[in-house]
């Protein structure tokens, strides 16, 4: 009989042969078969690592993990990209983290604001402008409840003391000025900008200044979600029938006020552990508030994770919780009589983000998907341990994967899907392989709660089951 | 099945009482507050405070130089476009060029982190060389940078040498490179550098007999028609002629089945001999200064820089090619030059006296201008944000040569907020703009032409060209079908809703 790691293993061993020897040393350690077990000692991944130059990594910057990620989503926030004008171009309301409000009156979430350095700025550093800049923003959007300045590259390599200039201009402007040194060069991934972005809230934000009339012992945070296509949205509906009380969002749709207010809870619900556990530890620590991690994608994970949050509180919240599940039971049934026949036995593979690579694993397993092959970007050791378990033995897990693994994995492995990134979407498109990104939902969504696992599974039947895939004319490798 | 997402499931009536409850937590502003603000950034004396501010861009139109770098390096076949500095920036310039071209865009990143910036980018450099020489096998490796390599200074020339002295990428494959710091200029100087190193590069010792052909750079544009337009063009003319990169091949693919790393672009050989062509036309001039200065003096070429957007300016530049190469511009061409303005006389009505503002990149605009007076449409806020002095005495130059530039204003190094405020004080009938320019429609509820770098929310308008005399059909059919769209939302409720228009 086969042995699936082996077999696997094999498979790796091949695609890492076109590397260079020192490259190829240190990719071989990022991808591994699975093992759900644990037994297997050479299965772990290495991950959270420099990535190797010119290998075309998928990664983004910290700047991507602390703007695009954590601080963009704060609607009545002026989120500043402080350096030249790229990174704030390039990020500009791509993310579609949703937000009711009038933008650019009191909200800005589509806005894209920035002091655009010059070679000036460069030379005789940039917090003279940069204080103007502030009363210039403060000027324009009287209604902002704070300005964030996410710095880029520059700040940070000519030395400027943007945490001085902050602490100035918020006595002045009598809003919260929130320095954060997210420049894209720090760290190796996204990752570290999360983590930046979630202590420059606990440093100028988090218990400062909120207003709160009441509590009850059924308070809640929903922390790590940005709300894309709704997702926030969604879930709290759930949580919200289930009798509890939502008090704020991290940081979809959310306002400064909920950042400052959120200490007020009496349990932290996260959703993306990896952008968020930073300020549910704090939070922890400080104030003696659980947290609890839960899945919101699928109703399998949907049921398991309700009965978890709910078991938290008292009867009157299980009973409700119970309630909840009853009531959307049939439309899930209806949503899988549906779909799970034209997406039976289909395999997927998944290189994205956050906590897609294991979350969205039981959604496509409601609708007989199987996930063979699975990845994170920006994924830490404590993300790994979370995916080993809930994925098959000898599936490949992947961290960092660069375009040309990929392309090999998906040639060897044959996925009848692929979720991945807009830089990964066309190249599937060419290869004729059925194709979703994963990081924005393809511009729809929720995919979250009840009301998200409909259009997901719509989604999923429309990228896998769309005719167009037949017309394609395929040449033969090597013509 | 009945499937809500998005775009529905929030209007019901459940969210929104959900969204009422959740204002509790967000200790939003009373909705007198928020509408008196939004009444008051209607306003001249809020115009005033806007364009009086000098530190902070809100909604600029313009993207840095490693953008243009690397799609000018893409262009060309077989080669890979290689960034030194900071990894999130290429990760940020593939998904940019993706989102508007919905093709696949590689370029690698040398990944350099805090130990670069304290030790410099070298090892990243040789890394990175012969990591991308190994997995992607390209026959050049065209180099740019990113602001990190810039403000550590990081020493390219010497870099590259050293790693074709280690032996880590051969001695002879070209490995041009360009400094494109994002701290000055914009995309475009990025596109000018990088051709212009890749220019230098690929025909070094390569002068030689005349090719009897016309070489042609496009600059910094991104629709793929317009390349097969000037390429069907010039084959009306018999034109022989190299362009100067051909974008089209690497962002407009056919589907086969097949990914390909290079689907296409202009061949490093037909590059190389560019420098024994008869002359050289750019077809913008403010994506390509230092390139055709480089060409005028090394190569000794007659150059010109001609952007034919419009009746008259495809005119000019026809004219040109034809002064050049001794070809007259052949009954075809005169056929389709009829039937655009053909079409322009029939569409005249909507389009005559019709309040235009504009936004986007220079060449492009004095193009559109050009074409909207000739139509009998008036400019009158025109803002471009990389726009330079010499760009803004042209457009004032352009719009003082016809009546229906009378009315028109020209604001460089302005942005979409400054647009914003002109809009709500001196409104208008159209807007042109890129994607972005939709959150101006939004506000002023000005119908919007979609025009431009970038276009993320329509799909395939990139394909058709904006130049020749085909071009100028398809701006035609685009803006007076928005004017026709708009009029008949306006009238929908009215006699006026005519069935013939």
């Amino acid at each position: 009989m086969k042995n699936p790691i082996e077999e696997t293993r094999k498979i790796i061993d091949e695609v890492m042969e076109a590397y260079p020897e020192k490259t190829k040393k240190d990719r071989a350690k990022h991808v591994k078969p699975n093992d759900p077990t644990g037994a297997c000692g050479t299965c772990q991944v290495k991950s959270n690592v420099k990535s190797r130059p010119g290998v075309m990594t998928v990664r983004g910057c910290a700047f991507a993990g602390a703007k695009g990620v954590v601080w963009g989503p704060v609607k009545d926030q002026v989120s500043i990209s402080h350096g030249p004008i790229g990174c704030g171009q390039y990020s500009w309301w791509s993310r579609r983290n949703y937000y009711n409000g009038q933008t650019g009156i009191d909200t800005f979430g589509t806005m894209h604001i920035t002091t655009d350095f010059q070679e000036k700025d460069i030379v005789y550093g940039g917090d003279k402008s940069l204080t103007e800049a502030l009363r210039e923003v403060k000027e324009m959007f009287p209604l902002a409840r704070g300005i964030g300045i996410l710095s880029e590259c520059p700040v940070g390599l000519i030395g400027d003391d943007i945490e001085a200039v902050s602490r100035k201009a918020a006595a002045e402007l009598g809003i919260p000025v929130v320095p954060v040194r997210c420049e894209g060069f720090r760290g190796v991934s996204q990752s570290l900008g999360h983590h930046i972005a979630n202590d420059t809230i606990r440093d100028h934000i988090l218990g400062k200044g909120g207003k709160l009339e009441k509590t009850t012992p059924y308070d809640v945070n929903i922390i790590g979600d940005y709300n894309i296509g709704g997702d926030a949205w969604a879930s709290r509906k759930i949580l919200e029938e289930m009798g509890l009380r939502v008090v704020a969002q991290w940081t979809g749709d959310s306002s400064v006020n909920e950042l400052a207010i959120a200490n007020s809870a009496k349990l932290n619900l996260i959703h993306c552990y990896r952008s968020m556990n930073y300020i549910c530890r704090h939070m922890e620590e400080t104030y003696g508030m659980p947290w609890v991690e839960f899945n919101f994608f699928g109703p399998t994970k949907i049921e398991e994770s309700i009965r978890g949050i709910a078991s938290h509180f008292d009867a009157r919240i299980m009973e409700k919780a119970e309630a909840v599940i009853a009531k959307y039971k049939p439309r899930m049934d209806e949503v899988i009589a549906e779909y799970r026949p034209k997406l039976e036995g289909r395999k997927v593979m998944l290189y994205v983000g956050g906590l897609r690579p294991r979350h969205t694993i039981g959604a496509y397993e409601d609708l007989g998907m199987e996930v063979i092959a699975s990845g994170y970007e920006f994924g830490h050791n404590d993300d790994y341990k979370r995916t080993y378990p809930v994925m098959k033995e000898g599936a490949v897990i992947m961290d960092d994967a660069t375009l040309y693994e990929l392309e090999e994995f998906t040639r060897r492995l044959r996925p009848d899907m692929v979720g991945s990134g807009i830089k990964e979407k066309y190249s599937y498109h060419k290869m004729g392989v059925p194709f979703r990104q994963m990081h924005s939902w393809d511009y729809s969504g929720p995919y979250h709660g009840f009301d998200g696992f409909p259009v997901f599974a719509r989604d999923m039947d429309m990228t896998v089951n769309s005719p167009v895939w037949d017309l394609i004319r395929r040449k033969k490798p090597g013509t | 099945m009945k499937i809500r997402d998005h775009n529905e499931l929030f209007c019901g009536r459940e969210y929104q009482e959900q969204f009422e409850r959740k204002k509790e937590f967000e200790n939003p502003f009373p909705a007198e507050k928020i509408a008196e603000v939004s009444e008051w950034t209607r306003t001249e004396e809020y115009k005033e405070k806007n364009f009086a501010r000098k530190h902070i861009k809100i909604n600029p139109a313009k993207a840095c130089q490693p953008l243009g770098a690397i799609f000018c390096a893409s262009s060309f076949a077989d080669t890979l476009p290689f960034v030194q500095g900071a990894q999130g920036c290429v990760a940020y310039f593939r998904s940019h060029l993706s989102r508007h071209f919905k093709e696949p865009m590689a370029a690698v990143s040398t990944s350099m982190t805090e130990d670069a910036a304290v030790f410099g980018g070298l090892n990243n450099m040789l890394d990175g060389l012969e990591n991308a020489y190994s997995l992607y096998n390209p026959k050049m490796l065209a180099v740019c940078t990113t602001c990190m390599a810039e403000v550590i200074g990081d020493d390219l020339n010497a870099y590259i040498r050293q790693a074709k002295g280690k032996g880590l990428i051969p001695q002879d494959l070209p490995v041009p490179f360009a400094h494109t710091p994002s701290f000055s200029g914009s995309h475009l100087a990025g596109y000018d550098g990088m051709m212009k190193a890749i220019l230098q590069a690929v025909t070094a010792g390569r002068k030689g007999d005349p090719n009897g052909k016309i070489n042609l750079i496009p600059g910094f544009d991104t629709y793929t028609g317009d390349y097969r337009e000037l390429a069907r063009m010039l084959g009306l003319m018999g034109v022989a002629h190299t362009i100067l990169a051909d974008a089209s091949g690497t962002y407009d693919s056919p589907n086969t089945g097949q990914y390909k790393l290079y689907p296409g672009g202009t061949t490093l050989e037909d590059a190389a001999d560019s420098v024994n062509a008869m002359a050289t036309i750019a077809l913008q001039k403010y994506s390509t200064a230092k390139t055709l200065d480089f060409v005028r003096k090394e190569w000794v070429q007659r150059t010109a820089a001609i952007t034919p957007v419009g009746i008259r300016n495809t005119d000019r530049f026809l004219e040109e090619i034809s002064a050049i190469t001794g070809r007259p511009v052949p009954a075809e061409l005169e056929a389709e030059r009829g039937r655009a303005v053909d079409a322009m006389t029939d569409s005249h009505p909507y389009v005559h006296g019709k309040r235009f503002a504009l936004v986007g990149d220079p060449d492009l605009l004095l193009g559109l201008m050009s074409f909207i007076m000739e139509m009998g449409g008036l400019p009158v806020h025109v803002v471009c944000t990389n726009g330079d002095k010499n760009f803004r005495a042209e457009a004032e130059e352009l719009l003082a040569s016809s009546p229906f530039g009378a009315k028109a204003a020209v604001h460089t190094n302005r942005d979409m907020w400054h647009l914003r405020s002109l809009m709500f004080t001196d409104p208008v009938d159209l807007l042109i703009g890129n994607s972005y320019a939709k959150f101006l429609w939004q506000d002023t509820g000005t119908p919007i032409v979609r025009i431009g770098f970038p276009l993320f929310d329509r799909h395939h308008l990139h394909r058709y060209p904006v130049i020749g005399y085909q071009g100028a059909l398809n701006i035609l059919t685009w803006i007076v079908n928005t004017v026709l769209d708009e009029l008949d939302r306006k009238t929908m409720h009215t006699a006026s809703f005519d069935a013939i228009r």
